[in-house]
């Protein structure tokens, strides 16, 4: 039984750090309905951009600030470049935008700092807690129980930015009727700046932390297919969504793994999500906190 | 800042080092299909980096061999099959006797390949990964799995293992868990392991990671579960240094995880920190700049201000000393087929794929090359392309490579008889008639 917890807290720790990449997407689906293929290349770029700047010599924090203003300069260019164009296009035709937008910024990072994998250390050491592993016996690392930690001050400051101040409230206006949003005098080109720079810092966040636990390299962009059952699950529209989506996959796949995959040659954790994802679709299609939308005819 | 501007590769623009069609007569043309961006653009850039900076350093102190300069271009495959077709469709007319011979430095792509390479008389070179069965040119003339194959390394592997047990027959009863890349390349050994558990007596436990190997949470608590003696570490990319994370967190000792060589380089244990400090993994190239090669191509083009490393602190780097070998077995190649059919003059590709069908670096080439203790001596024949089957252990101390052992031979009798099982089963399927090869010259 023991073990049956401790795969089960594993599973929910690692569910925290896809959530944290799931909350980009979220982020941009709720201030503009476009789901943003890109968010994955954002996360590579911003921790990217980070240890490279460590590298030319940056002290950490400044490294940090100086990747939080690239993610600004990227917001105000995706903006300006990709999203004003398309005003008033069809949602697929955003969406293939982000497609486009994603390489291009897989490119730029490399171009700019190289292709070449880079440690991170954070000063968060991953290894047990030794007290955990002296009173219970289970293997818990530190930097998971961090990361978690993050990742709830995190949520915490998104809501009260959406529900309790004049600009995330004007995010929400937009989300739920673009035309309404802009006649009340919101300006839909200044939402899409601030939405994309807080994805853009949510990506930073997210790539410092993924980072430091399996270095800096290209395959963060990966990230974005973890997120996509997460999504599912908890909506693309919620916050919450995105963490109880979270949890549900992180818990699911790794307790899926460990008992289910020895009898079906293992390797299952990659395509268990969708699965469960996929059943989930069937029962509630706008995931768990999803919004339910009804068109009038 | 913007600093590497042949990664402009990934914009979708082939990179052509040696632009235009117009080239002269004395040439030998060598593709460079390689990857230089995307998820695996580490490995790409290091071996194709010491690659072209050891025909750059024959061009500049030797004038070429025999004085047929060698020429390359690049192309970005991305570690795609499409585009490492693609590439090899590109260049495969090159230079005035086409490509000489091509590395796709993919498993998938030289699966792609072989039948392409047979047909237009191109040997494709494979060397430490590819199609382990070819290794028996009978069916596979045109196939080059050099020095060593995944099996061979295995076995190798085993020994290693058996050495640190005290003896081979010490394995019995141990617990072996072989982690490995859940597709072709980590499945590949998975037979040869099964053999030598059935040989030696030990249990060994297959558990695969799912690509890219990013969480390996449920995999590594799995092994705590077992609680095996060893852990065979077969990963590629981010698989590595996550292996070795979570190795950590469940208190593993990394002195007794033995990885393959493409587990095994700087960029696989950077990122781990700590975690990957006692780590060991098989090799068939050292790391370290201190070889006389080497420092002959920091003399003969970093010294000029040339030089394909972008961060010269890779020179020297596992992955770049590896390219370094693809070098001196494609310019001995070339050198061994210029010995039959003509110096000074540039060989086609049947030509060159007899220079690699005997082609023979023994110790004393070895020294002229500056190459001894840098790879291990290798002689190649038609029933045998793999030519050597050695492998060496490096073991991490937080800094560097550390090499922990001389070369270890393979064991050819459990390698040698599934090698020619598979051939044979491949030649039936493909209606091929094995070459004899008491009649090859």
């Amino acid at each position: 039984m023991q073990f049956f917890f401790e795969v089960l807290i594993g599973g929910l720790l690692a569910g925290v750090m896809y959530s944290l990449v799931a909350l980009g997407f979220v982020l941009i689906y709720k201030a503009s309905g476009v789901f943003n293929f890109a968010q994955g290349a954002m996360v590579f770029f911003a921790a990217l951009t980070t240890v490279g700047f460590i590298s030319m010599g940056a002290p950490f924090w400044l490294a940090v600030a100086l990747a939080l203003l690239a993610m600004v300069a990227l917001a105000f260019f995706t903006e300006r470049v990709v999203l004003r164009p398309l005003v008033n296009q069809p949602q697929i035709t955003l969406f293939m935008a982000t497609i486009g937008l994603a390489f291009f910024i897989e490119g730029i990072a490399q171009l700019t700092w190289g292709a070449n994998v880079h440690a991170l250390d954070l000063g968060i050491a991953d290894e047990p807690i030794e007290w955990l592993i002296g009173n219970t016996g289970m293997n818990i690392s530190k930097f998971d129980l961090v990361a978690s930690g993050i990742a709830a001050a995190l949520v915490a400051v998104l809501a009260v930015f959406f529900n309790k101040t004049r600009t995330g409230r004007a995010l929400r206006a937009v989300a739920d009727d673009h035309q309404a949003a802009l006649a009340v005098g919101i300006s839909l080109q200044r939402i899409w700046v601030i939405v994309w720079m807080v994805a853009g810092f949510v990506a930073l966040v997210t790539g410092l932390l993924w980072g430091a636990r399996n270095g800096v390299q290209f395959a963060l962009t990966f990230l974005a297919l973890k997120a996509l059952p997460v999504l599912i699950l908890g909506g693309f529209e919620s916050i919450a969504g995105a963490i109880v989506g979270g949890l549900i996959v992180g818990a699911s796949e790794k307790l899926a793994e460990v008992y289910i995959g020895p009898h079906v040659g293992g390797g299952i954790e990659s395509w268990f999500p969708y699965v469960l994802a996929l059943a989930f679709l069937l029962v509630r299609p706008e995931g768990l906190f999803g919004e339910r939308r009804i068109d009038r005819v | 800042m913007l600093r590497n501007f042949r990664l402009s590769a990934l914009l979708g623009v082939a990179v052509f080092a040696f632009a235009g069609t117009a080239y002269s007569q004395n040439e030998q043309f060598v593709p460079m299909n390689g990857y230089w961006v995307g998820p695996y653009a580490a490995g790409g850039s290091g071996i194709f980096g010491g690659f072209i900076d050891y025909m750059n350093m024959i061009n500049s102190r030797d004038g070429g061999i025999n004085g047929v300069k060698l020429t390359y271009e690049k192309c970005e495959t991305e570690y795609n099959n499409a585009r490492g077709v693609e590439c090899y469709e590109r260049t495969k007319k090159r230079g005035p006797t086409g490509a000489s011979l091509v590395h796709p430095l993919s498993t998938g792509i030289t699966y792609s390949l072989i039948d392409k390479g047979t047909s237009d008389h191109i040997p494709i070179v494979s060397i430490g990964y590819g199609r382990t069965d070819a290794s028996d040119g009978r069916v596979f003339p045109w196939v080059f799995p050099l020095i060593t194959n995944y099996w061979s390394q295995n076995t190798a592997k085993i020994k290693f293992i058996g050495m640190k047990e005290g003896g081979m027959d010490k394995l019995k009863g141990k617990k072996i868990v072989n982690i490995y890349h859940d597709s072709a390349y980590g499945k590949e050994t998975i037979p040869v392991l099964d053999a030598q558990a059935k040989k030696y007596g030990f249990e060994v436990s297959h558990i695969p990671v799912a690509h890219p190997g990013n969480e390996q949470q449920a995999q590594w608590l799995q092994v705590r579960q077992i609680k095996p003696d060893w852990v065979i570490l077969r990963g590629w990319g981010v698989m590595n240094p996550t292996a070795l994370k979570a190795a950590a967190k469940i208190g593993f000792p990394r002195t007794k995880i033995v990885g393959v060589w493409w587990s095994g380089a700087e960029e696989d244990v950077i990122p781990a920190g700590d975690a990957a400090k006692g780590y060991i993994a098989a090799a068939f190239n050292v790391s370290g700049s201190n070889y006389p090669v080497v420092k002959e191509i920091e003399k003969f083009v970093y010294a000029k201000g040339k030089g394909e490393m972008e961060d010269k602190s890779r020179v020297g780097s596992i992955y770049y000393n590896r390219g370094v070998v693809f070098g001196i077995v494609t310019t001995e190649a070339i050198r061994t087929a210029q010995e039959k059919y003509g110096k000074g003059k540039p060989m086609t590709g049947d030509q060159i794929r007899w220079g690699l069908e005997n082609l023979n670096i023994d110790d004393k080439k070895l020294k002229q090359l500056g190459a001894t203790g840098f790879m291990q001596a290798l002689k190649v024949s038609c029933m045998d392309h793999e030519g050597g089957g050695s492998v060496k252990f490096l073991q991490w101390d937080g800094a560097k490579w550390n090499t922990i052992t001389d070369w270890i031979t393979s064991d050819q009798s459990i390698v040698r008889p599934m090698i020619e099982e598979s051939a044979a089963k491949y030649a039936k399927e493909k209606g091929i008639t094995p070459r004899d090869c008491s009649k090859e010259g």
